[in-house]
């Protein structure tokens, strides 16, 4: 049996008077990829965004149910969110680095996060050879991070990601934006930092999700309709509504 | 046809607007510019103000500039900081806004007596320079207020929502992303707003500022002299208007000069906002 390392249990989430999520119960094993499929409008960046808290944000969000990253529940008043949100680190569907250079963007949150400064460099290193990013960018780590382009900005991201040493990433569609290329450069970088990672990401493209994820959840409507092994989603779906979805017949 | 007539309006508008501006500021340099000389901004007024130069005038303006942005742009940048960033919107911060947005609208003298009570009566300041530049602050106040909250609201949610994700403060989200990413629009606002100020006369009339002062104004319980205040003496309460008149005009090319060169700096971070986006 796998580790068991994010879960949800019976979470309700409305915005005002709307129920987005509707008796949510998922369990995330640690270092699988776990894609959320489902046409748009179903829940599943609405479901992601709840696992750092994103939605703390927004005053009018109302959760309910539980969360739990190692078995303690996120949401609990023992941890705060800050702690949260550097163990569960987050990729966002449009790149968004910061208005600073390549290298401050990476060593931003590390002098925030009191890293001894002499140490920082290395790590910074580090978090770009991992994200296949380092050869491209070593000499001009002083440009702006805005100058890179966009598959470049995107791992970058997940470079900003990875940099703090998180237990989980969160992935909101990382490729909707970029080229086929790009595209499977990050797929491969998925596929090795799930060594150490435990990644959740959503995806609306079927063969990305084929390609990288271990395990599928399907979600319609705010509710999760069915979760098991890839192989088994995509060719032997139990539910009639995932065998329409992912053989295209609606979404 | 129709299209040559919406033609000549616009350009037609547009012209006689810069012919407006061209014909005001051909005439005031035109008959300014001939006393301006080194001894004109260097030397205080001297013969009762027929003779010798308007430096009091100058550097009181600059004081009162100085005390002005003091004042109003901490408070205003922290005020627009609340509301862009912390506030949830509810009817009390839509109130607040409205609120801010309608001080705007009050005419100048109206702050001016507003100063006299508050800052020359009630809090004891006397008519000095420290109540002037606070009126003229209070006055500043709605523009910087809503100039950075415009600002702030350019800084795309995205980029706050980078910071957060990593486990960033909020506070240090706005300290280290999100004011200096609006830090050129901010402050575009700020020097369009002083340059304003510094022409106001009605909100320094009761509060502060002199006809005439014996040497400089070096304390901030002296009364002083500032340009536009002393332009409109030179042009209307001198006895003998006709022979300072050209002094009069010299007066108002140097204010229009200080007031221009402030909107040069401005427009310079407005292009540097420009090319950086």
């Amino acid at each position: 049996m796998d580790n068991i390392k994010l879960s949800a249990h019976h979470m309700d989430l409305y915005f005002g008077s709307k129920q987005i999520l509707k008796q949510v119960n998922i369990d995330f094993p640690e270092n699988k990829v776990t894609a959320l499929i489902g046409p748009s409008g179903c829940g599943k960046s609405t479901l992601l965004r709840s696992f750092n808290r994103m939605h703390d944000l927004s005053p009018d969000a109302k959760i309910s149910g539980e969360v739990r990253l190692d078995g303690q529940d996120i949401y609990d008043h023992q941890i705060s969110v800050n702690e949260v949100r550097r163990r569960i680190g987050m990729v966002f569907q449009k790149a968004n680095p910061l208005p600073k250079s390549i290298f401050d963007n990476l060593a931003y949150p590390l002098r925030i996060h009191k890293f001894p400064k002499q140490e920082i460099p290395g790590i910074v290193q580090r978090a770009l050879e991992e994200s296949y990013l380092w050869e491209e960018v070593k000499d001009e780590l002083k440009k702006p991070a805005v100058k890179l382009s966009g598959g470049q900005q995107q791992r970058l991201c997940i470079a900003r990601a990875v940099v703090l040493r998180p237990e989980v990433i969160l992935m909101d569609e990382p490729c909707s934006a970029l080229d086929p290329i790009s595209t499977n450069k990050i797929e491969e970088l998925i596929l090795r930092l799930k060594k150490e990672y435990t990644i959740v990401i959503v995806t609306h493209n079927m063969q990305q999700a084929q390609r990288i994820s271990d395990k599928v959840a399907f979600m319609y409507l705010g509710e999760l309709i069915e979760y098991g092994d890839t192989e088994q989603v995509f060719h032997a779906p139990l539910q009639e509504l995932t065998k329409n979805y992912v053989n295209g017949h609606f979404g | 046809m129709r299209k040559w007539f919406n033609w000549i309006i616009l350009t037609g508008s547009t012209l006689l607007v810069c012919l407006f501006l061209g014909v005001i500021l051909y005439d005031i340099f035109s008959k300014g510019l001939s006393v301006l000389s080194w001894q004109f901004v260097s030397k205080p007024p001297e013969a009762a103000m027929t003779k010798g130069g308007i430096l009091p005038a100058i550097t009181g303006t600059l004081l009162l500039t100085f005390i002005t942005t003091l004042f109003s742009v901490p408070f205003g940048v922290a005020c627009a900081v609340y509301l862009n960033e912390y506030a949830k919107p509810s009817i009390l911060t839509n109130v607040i806004r409205g609120c801010i947005r309608n001080l705007s609208g009050i005419p100048s003298i109206i702050y001016g007596l507003f100063g006299l009570a508050l800052f020359v009566q009630t809090f004891r300041l006397g008519t000095s320079v420290l109540a002037a530049g606070l009126t003229l602050g209070l006055l500043s106040l709605p523009y910087i207020i809503t100039t950075a909250e415009e600002a702030l609201k350019r800084v795309p949610a995205s980029m706050r929502e980078a910071t957060l994700a990593m486990g960033i403060t909020q506070f240090e989200t706005i300290r280290d992303v999100v004011l200096p990413k609006a830090l050129p629009g901010i402050l575009t606002g700020i020097i369009l707003t002083l340059s304003r100020a510094a022409g106001e006369t009605a909100p320094i009339l009761f509060t502060g500022v002199a006809f005439y002062i014996n040497g400089m104004t070096t304390a901030l319980d002296q009364e002083f002299m500032a340009l536009p205040y002393h332009l409109y003496m030179l042009c209307t309460q001198h006895q003998s208007i006709e022979e300072v008149r050209p002094l009069a005009y010299g007066t108002a090319v140097v204010l229009i000069i200080l007031v221009f060169l402030l909107n040069i700096i401005a427009f310079y971070f407005r292009f540097k906002q420009r090319t950086q986006d």
